[in-house]
């Protein structure tokens, strides 16, 4: 093996580059869902590399003639790295060192189309296995959350349950609050005892819906202003539904549009610009009911973009991407490996360096304290030193 | 002359099994059996019919079941499915753009165009056969794209629906759109594409633990040379493309080639075994038993894989009638939609509104998840899509229109921050309704959608007249006693309403 491969073989298994390592506490025997985990899916595939700008990289510049961010454009993160100028309100998290950012994040065999790249990172399936489960409803069917919680996670913004999506899990959607409460009209908590499976499966779920409904507020009142459109207002929902006591374990929040195969520098700007805010204003918001030590953020997505632009200005699908993971207890900083601009694969597309799987690996034994194997299918190396 | 014989006994079949000619030779099955049969075998069923089919017997049941399939659809399949296909790599990155749009529309057209089949036609076991073949032999528009491709590969289930497995999964293996939605399109000699030969074994016909991954690595040898034709968008076989070398298949040498690989994974025990565990799934109970199922297994094999024939025999074992497995199946989103249209005399003149219906319900048709199809059953049921599930039925059930206050040619979708409060709701209670999907559609098809939604009516007072009294209401919604029995007072609309609702009716 040489040097090369070495430092692959290493930053492949999540060791560290950057941040010392730390001992962490082991896992206990019941999860800890008194800490809240927030996933914030990027839907469509956000384009890593002008996210978390490799700018002195000369590849980089070359593949992106036209939509290659310069030195002086980006915020500076170390010598050769920045991030989009759309992430500024995010900058007193970064030196408040509550912000990690985990680059080239992948799988192996990656897929290309949206629809199975995000079935594998909702499933944690190999590039090649089927799961009909979520890897979240998978962890709760094992490891539930206290019956006095409103649900197992909830999933704000989005239709699909994702992660949460199978039988094993308490979760319920929320497209807005208002069609929540209208729609669960439809549900009532019934005894399913005596039924048979199917029916018993649909009274589970009615029981669900009405258990969250009855629990769930929207009247919470926060000081903190939610930023405007689709994606402050489910911010804001998720935060009410945190904030009315009765707890969730999981906030699934969803951010749509970042398939920018066209005219990307404004779409994309302005959806950065969007996460940067609603992020900031989740803290804020979490903070005022004292909840932000308690809270993991992770953003999630089917894939990266292609680092070579395409001839409308914008970036088709690609693979491995950095991922954003904040909180009052995260360890700030560059994780994973950078991209590696001179290894792009038969399609133009980049090596991963962590596992998706690792990061999941990292909140199921770090965050919660449940081990990972068995709900991920196999043993992946956590990302040593992301949590304090 | 064998034909003409089949075609004789089939046309006797079907005049001696048509209601007012029948005799019953056995006891008349009843309303219950009838409409048991016809709900797991269709999609719902109108009070006409289940009156003509409980004064068979079981066994003349099945037989007219079986007998009335037509491999042919009723509805003419929408014109723009025949136009030329685009070839991608000629186009701008604009005219790239338009021709998906495009597909999108074509799409949205075939959807609607199969949905009214179901609704419609004389033959609905055809129909569910159709469609349990889409979830076997997977592909989906998602990859494959031009929509005349995934109308073609329907025609040609619908065809083999009924028929024979071996020759329907022959034809599927030189299908245009499965050649491209498994990429045995771009696979050839010295690079085989493993893809199609992995889920032939796994997915098509053995099932996991009946192959080992050489089998598959020899398999796509064999496969190479099958493609398609990009300006027709169909099968063209390309010999300079295909290995002809000596390959090694299940313990069998040759010079395979794809056709001769099929034989020897039809010629599996596990294959027969596979094929009747997934009729077993569909049509009877979620959990085969094992003895019964054997009978059906035996009989797909002594017949070459005579589909009909494995049914009859399925519909006919003592599990499928069995009182405890009435009601547990979850109905799929098509059974839902398409099965409370027929069973409740719904009108819908133009079922495109369905389309993006089932699709909101998780039941995107052309376009399942992935090779492995809709899983089904308890999947089908999660706290999205059953209270999506329950808006539609109160939708459709609220006043006999499914939405009316919506319908209005102001379309399906405007410019949200222009519309007016009243306008946004409407914008709010569709995307609701349909998902975000519906508001993709551009200029005639929008008028199409709000023309189609006003459409749809339901005449509760004539459904109604035909039951004496609430009992039979129940009995005739639901396989199973309500959850929550309704008030007794409760009449007309209200109670149809109340009974949908109920937890009973998402079952079949």
């Amino acid at each position: 093996m040489n040097r090369r491969k070495l430092l692959q073989a290493i930053a492949a298994c999540g060791v560290p580059m950057l941040v010392p390592r730390i001992a962490l506490a082991a896992g206990n025997a019941t999860a800890d869902y008194g800490r809240l985990l927030v996933l914030i899916e990027l839907k469509g595939g956000n384009d890593g590399l002008n996210t978390i700008v490799p700018f002195a990289a000369p590849a980089y510049a070359r593949l992106r003639p036209r939509l290659a961010l310069k030195r002086e454009e980006v915020l500076q993160l170390d010598e050769r790295t920045g991030a989009h100028p759309a992430l500024q309100t995010l900058q007193p998290l970064w030196q408040a060192g509550e912000l990690a950012i985990v680059q080239s994040v992948g799988y192996p065999q990656p897929n290309l189309s949206h629809f199975r790249s995000i079935e594998i990172w909702d499933t944690a399936a190999a590039s090649d296995q089927y799961l009909s489960d979520g890897w979240l409803a998978r962890v709760f069917a094992a490891h539930p959350a206290p019956a006095s919680y409103a649900a197992d996670g909830i999933v704000v913004g989005a239709s699909d349950l994702g992660p949460l999506a199978g039988t094993g899990a308490r979760a319920v959607a929320i497209a807005g609050a208002d069609q929540f409460q209208r729609q669960a009209r439809f549900a009532a908590a019934r005894d399913a005892a005596g039924r048979n499976g199917a029916l018993r499966h649909l009274l589970k779920v009615e029981h669900d819906v009405a258990t969250a409904a009855a629990r769930i507020g929207s009247t919470h009142v926060f000081r903190t202003a939610f930023p405007g459109g689709p994606f402050g207002d489910a911010v804001k929902t998720g935060c009410q539904a945190i904030a009315s006591g009765s707890g969730i374990a999981v906030l699934r929040l969803t951010l749509g549009g970042f398939d920018t195969h066209q005219n990307q520098p404004g779409t994309h700007a302005g959806l950065l610009r969007q996460l940067a805010e609603g992020i900031v204003a989740l803290r804020a918001a979490l903070q005022e009911i004292g909840r932000w030590q308690d809270t993991l953020v992770m953003t999630y997505a089917e894939f990266g973009r292609r680092p070579q632009e395409n001839a409308s200005l914008g970036t088709d699908h690609g693979t491995a991407a950095p991922h954003f993971v904040l909180g009052g207890r995260v360890r700030g900083g560059l994780h994973g490996a950078a991209p590696q601009l001179d290894r792009l694969d038969g399609n133009g597309n980049l090596p991963f360096a962590v596992d998706f799987r690792s990061l999941y690996a990292s909140v199921l034994e770090d965050w919660w304290g449940v081990p990972s194997s068995a709900p991920l299918g196999g043993r992946f190396a956590k990302l040593q030193g992301l949590l304090a | 002359m064998k034909t003409l014989l089949a075609a004789i006994l089939l046309a006797a079949s079907i005049l001696f099994a048509t209601p007012p000619l029948a005799v019953a030779a056995g006891a008349s099955m009843g309303e219950a059996d009838a409409r048991h049969l016809l709900n797991r075998t269709g999609f719902g069923a109108t009070p006409a019919e289940v009156a003509a089919y409980a004064r068979l017997s079981r066994e003349e049941g099945v037989r007219q079941r079986l007998a009335g399939f037509s491999g042919r659809p009723q509805v003419t399949p929408p014109e723009v499915a025949f136009e030329p296909l685009h070839r991608a790599r000629q186009l701008g990155e604009e005219e790239k753009k338009a021709a998906l749009r495009a597909e999108f529309q074509k799409g949205a057209e075939i959807r609607a165009w199969w949905l009214q089949e179901m609704l419609q036609t004389p033959s609905p076991l055809s129909e569910r056969m159709t469609l349990f073949w889409h979830n076997h032999f997977v592909s989906s528009q998602q990859k494959v794209k031009p929509a005349r491709l995934m109308l073609d590969q329907n025609l040609l289930l619908r065809r083999h629906a009924l028929g024979n497995f071996g020759v329907l999964l022959h034809a599927v293996a030189r299908d245009p759109a499965m050649l491209v939605y498994l990429d045995g399109a771009t696979s050839r000699r010295g690079q085989p594409n493993e893809n199609f030969a992995r889920e032939v074994m796994e997915l098509f016909t053995l099932g996991e633990g009946h192959y080992a991954e050489r089998d598959i690595k020899e398999a796509a040898r064999a496969f190479t040379g099958w493609s398609v034709d990009r300006e027709t968008g169909t099968y063209l076989w390309r010999p300079q493309a295909h290995d002809d070398g000596e390959k090694s298949v299940l313990g069998r040498q040759g010079r395979f080639d794809g056709d001769a690989v099929l034989d020897i994974l039809l010629a599996q025990p596990a294959c027969a075994e596979f094929i009747a565990g997934k009729l077993w799934r569909e049509f009877v109970s979620p959990q085969p038993e094992p003895k019964e199922l054997a009978h059906v297994a035996v009989r797909l094999r002594e017949t070459g894989y005579d589909i009909r024939a494995a049914l009859a025999v399925l519909l006919s074992t003592r599990a499928f009638w069995a009182p405890e497995n009435r009601g547990v199946l979850v109905k799929s989103p098509v059974d839902l939609v398409v099965g409370s249209a027929r069973t409740l005399d719904i009108r819908v003149p133009d079922a495109l509104p369905l389309a993006f219906t089932v699709r909101n319900l998780g039941q995107d048709l052309f376009a399942p998840p992935n090779v492995k199809g809709w899983p089904g059953g308890d999947a089908w049921i999660n706290a999205s899509t059953l209270l999506a599930r329950k808006a539609f039925i109160e939708r459709l059930l609220r006043n006999e229109r499914l939405v009316a206050p919506m319908a209005r040619a102001d379309g399906v979708e405007m410019d949200y921050e222009q519309g007016s409060r009243q306008q946004r709701q409407r914008v709010r209670d569709l995307r609701e309704e349909f998902g975000k999907g519906a508001g993709r559609l551009e200029g005639d098809a929008r008028l199409r959608m709000a023309q189609a939604l006003s459409d749809i009516r339901f005449d509760s007072a004539a459904w109604l007249a035909g039951f004496p009294d609430h009992a039979a209401v129940a009995r005739a919604l639901l396989p199973v006693v309500p959850v929550v029995p309704p008030a007794a007072d409760l009449q007309g609309l209200a109670l149809v309403r109340t009974l949908a609702l109920d937890p009973a009716y998402q079952l079949k």
